[in-house]
């Protein structure tokens, strides 16, 4: 009886609608002062979505993501994350950065927290969450990310693939419904690149939105929706993944293909 | 192996091995810090000859040293020509270098103040306090200034009622708007401090006599004055200080002006300058009639002066942390106070130890300077010993006493700040 009414009270609830949009970009411009980074983006993110978003250093595509959680101000357009218009209203942006989960380059742990520390930190101080369930909670998701037996050390005592494994865990610990990953193996070296992406491989099979800013196109095809391609601060083609990697219909889609899977 | 051919396999894999043994003696040591090669050796020969000649010259000194006597004159006479120091007036007159001129027979007050400093303190400065213990830590400023100053209990009550009234004027005006509910109880609790403290404490006090003796401010001094000003000083610059540095990185153009003026006002005028500020001007700015207490005043300056270094020393902190640290703070949907308090702060203050103690260290000595507006602080009272007859002409002694007491005390705080770095240390570089 009260299971169906919990069903029934979260299908209203339209931010679960799986028809409704995660994220949707209307016509986004941003200038870093006269520099006009990001021009006329338009993009709708769906529900359960995972794109992957590519192009050369300098193309915009970092700060694309990184205006959808308000690391970064957009100028014009509009931001809509799961119902909620970005402005500068900040309470809009905590309630926003509370649903959208980020993994960095750098990883971007806390250096002054045990593993554990860095992941209850959120949950406790932005949910409310009581310490015996936040702890509860990384908990789980340390061990999904397969470095439960870390929880205790620091940062600096765990490998770079570690770490960023566990700055997924940090978010996911939030429960996100939109996970942004920012390049999240170029700082890594070769071999621990596979265990992020096995990581990120087993988020998105369990239905995350993810939008993901990187250049492992063996990632791109294994899980991507969409791939899109940026340059000089534009989404010059998406596609699906297939179609993207065989046909790329624009001439500079195929010059970076060429370069990256060159050689 | 050979290089020649391109091609070539390690067929088995070397163990590590022990270093060898003539590498780790204490003769390898030797040879290779004070006599590798001849400049070092030189180097060597030289030091060992300064602290002989040094330990020759200050050790009959020493050695002769004088304790019992009842003037300088007998020192002499005790001596009879021989080098010795005469300690006798440190055993004569250590009370008034501790204490002033603070009344003998009240001399446990300031002292079990001082033991209950530690008992505040140790909260603050080792690891996980237990939540009851930070309470004596926000009690303590108000006993410690009872038992100092004497009076009525109810005054420093009343004074920390007036915090008690801040807060429930912000929990009252809080659905209005946040800062509203600020100016609402800073406001309050001025007026508090201005018009019901006074009335307060005196009905009180009518009611239920709890006082102590009263100490006027002049008869304080010493070391007794030094720590007051010093711990105070240093317990109210690093907040204000925080306060400042963030002030200063603020986006909030009002913000960042007001703390930078502050900042650079304060630190181009020379501490002395503002004492006598404190200890002169403000009798003209003040109303006519207000009893403004010279130590306070005192206090104010030097907690206002030692903040705008703090800020600085800070604000190097709050630089040397990447951008990905406010940035991940901020992902999380930590809001600025808790990114500040839980992310940002800890590992600023961490990295900025050795600036911040070595501000309390500077501000601790420079507690000294009070003498020049008329307070009597150890160096003051030196000149008040040398003043008497009996003492006059001793110097080394009494400035190597308070040279010693003020080394305890910095020392202590270094000791302390290179424990606190250690402990801290978690980033494994």
């Amino acid at each position: 009886m009260t299971n169906t009414m919990t069903l029934q009270a979260l299908a209203q609830d339209d931010r679960l609608d799986p028809a409704k949009a995660a994220v949707e970009i209307t016509a986004v411009n941003k200038w870093y002062g006269e520099f006009h980074v990001l021009r006329d983006i338009n993009l709708t993110v769906r529900r359960g979505e995972r794109i992957v978003i590519c192009g050369p250093s300098g193309s915009g595509k970092s700060t694309m993501i990184r205006c959808i959680n308000r690391l970064e101000q957009h100028q014009s357009g509009t931001i809509v994350v799961d119902g909620i218009e970005l402005s500068n209203d900040l309470k809009k942006i905590d309630d926003v950065r509370r649903e959208v989960g980020m993994v960095f380059q750098h990883f971007n742990l806390f250096p002054h927290l045990t593993i554990l520390q860095n992941c209850m930190l959120a949950p406790i101080w932005v949910r409310k969450m009581p310490e015996s369930e936040a702890k509860e909670l990384a908990m789980h998701f340390l061990e999904k990310v397969r470095i439960p037996d870390q929880a205790h050390k620091f940062p600096g005592q765990l490998s770079g693939g570690q770490q960023q494994r566990v700055a997924i865990a940090r978010s996911l610990c939030m429960k996100p419904r939109l996970m942004l990953f920012d390049e999240p193996t170029s700082a890594l070296d070769p071999e621990m690149i596979k265990e992020v992406l096995d990581t990120m491989i087993e988020l998105a099979e369990e239905g995350m939105t993810m939008l993901c800013v990187t250049h492992e196109m063996g990632f791109a095809q294994a899980v991507a929706d969409r791939v899109i391609f940026m340059d000089q601060g534009q989404i010059i083609e998406q596609n699906e993944p297939k179609a993207f990697f065989s046909a790329p219909q624009s001439e500079r889609t195929r010059t970076f293909l060429g370069q990256i899977l060159g050689h | 192996m050979n290089m020649h051919n391109v091609s070539w396999v390690r067929q088995d894999m070397v163990s590590p091995s022990a270093r060898p043994d003539r590498q780790n003696g204490r003769l390898e040591w030797t040879r290779k810090n004070l006599f590798n090669g001849w400049v070092s050796t030189f180097l060597t020969l030289a030091s060992v000859a300064a602290i002989l000649w040094l330990a020759v010259a200050v050790a009959p000194w020493l050695g002769n040293s004088v304790w019992q006597a009842t003037s300088l004159a007998e020192c002499r006479q005790l001596l009879d020509g021989a080098p010795g120091a005469c300690w006798a007036v440190i055993r004569d007159r250590w009370p008034q270098l501790l204490f002033g001129f603070y009344p003998p027979h009240l001399y446990w007050r300031p002292v079990l103040a001082f033991a209950l400093l530690f008992a505040a303190f140790a909260p603050v400065l080792f690891r996980s306090p237990p939540a009851r213990a930070l309470w004596f830590s926000a009690v303590y400023p108000g006993i410690a200034y009872w038992l100092i100053w004497g009076g009525s209990l109810w005054f420093p009550t009343a004074v920390y009622l007036g915090f008690a009234v801040a807060v429930g004027l912000i929990s009252l005006s809080a659905r209005i708007s946040h800062g509203f509910a600020i100016s609402v109880a800073i406001l309050g609790a001025v007026l508090w401090w201005l018009y019901a403290v006074e009335p307060l404490t005196s009905t009180a006090n009518a009611l239920l006599p709890i006082t102590l003796d009263v100490v006027a401010s002049r008869d304080i001094g010493g070391f007794l004055l030094s720590i007051v000003i010093g711990v105070t000083g240093i317990a109210m610059s690093l907040p204000l200080g925080i306060l400042l540095a963030l002030g200063r990185r603020s986006s909030l153009p009002l913000i960042h002006l007001l703390s930078v003026v502050f900042i650079e006002f304060i630190r181009g005028v020379p501490l002395i300058t503002l004492l006598f500020t404190a200890s002169l001007l403000l009798n003209y700015f003040l109303p006519p009639g207000t009893n403004f207490d010279l130590i306070l005043r005192v206090v104010i300056m030097v907690t206002l002066f030692a903040s705008a270094y703090m800020a600085e020393v800070i604000r190097g902190g709050l630089a040397a942390l990447p951008r990905g640290q406010y940035e991940a703070a901020e992902a999380l949907g930590l809001d600025y106070w808790k990114a500040q308090r839980l992310v940002i702060l800890p590992q600023a203050l961490k990295i900025s130890i050795p600036g911040i103690v070595n501000s309390f260290i500077g501000l601790f000595k420079d507690t000294t300077l009070v003498m020049f507006i008329g307070l009597l602080d150890p160096i003051a009272l030196a000149a008040a010993i040398r003043a008497n007859t009996n003492w006059q002409g001793i110097y080394w002694e009494l400035f190597i006493f308070i040279g010693a007491v003020f080394f305890v005390f910095c020392f202590g705080m270094s000791r302390y700040s290179m424990y606190l770095e250690r402990r801290l240390k978690t980033d494994h570089r």
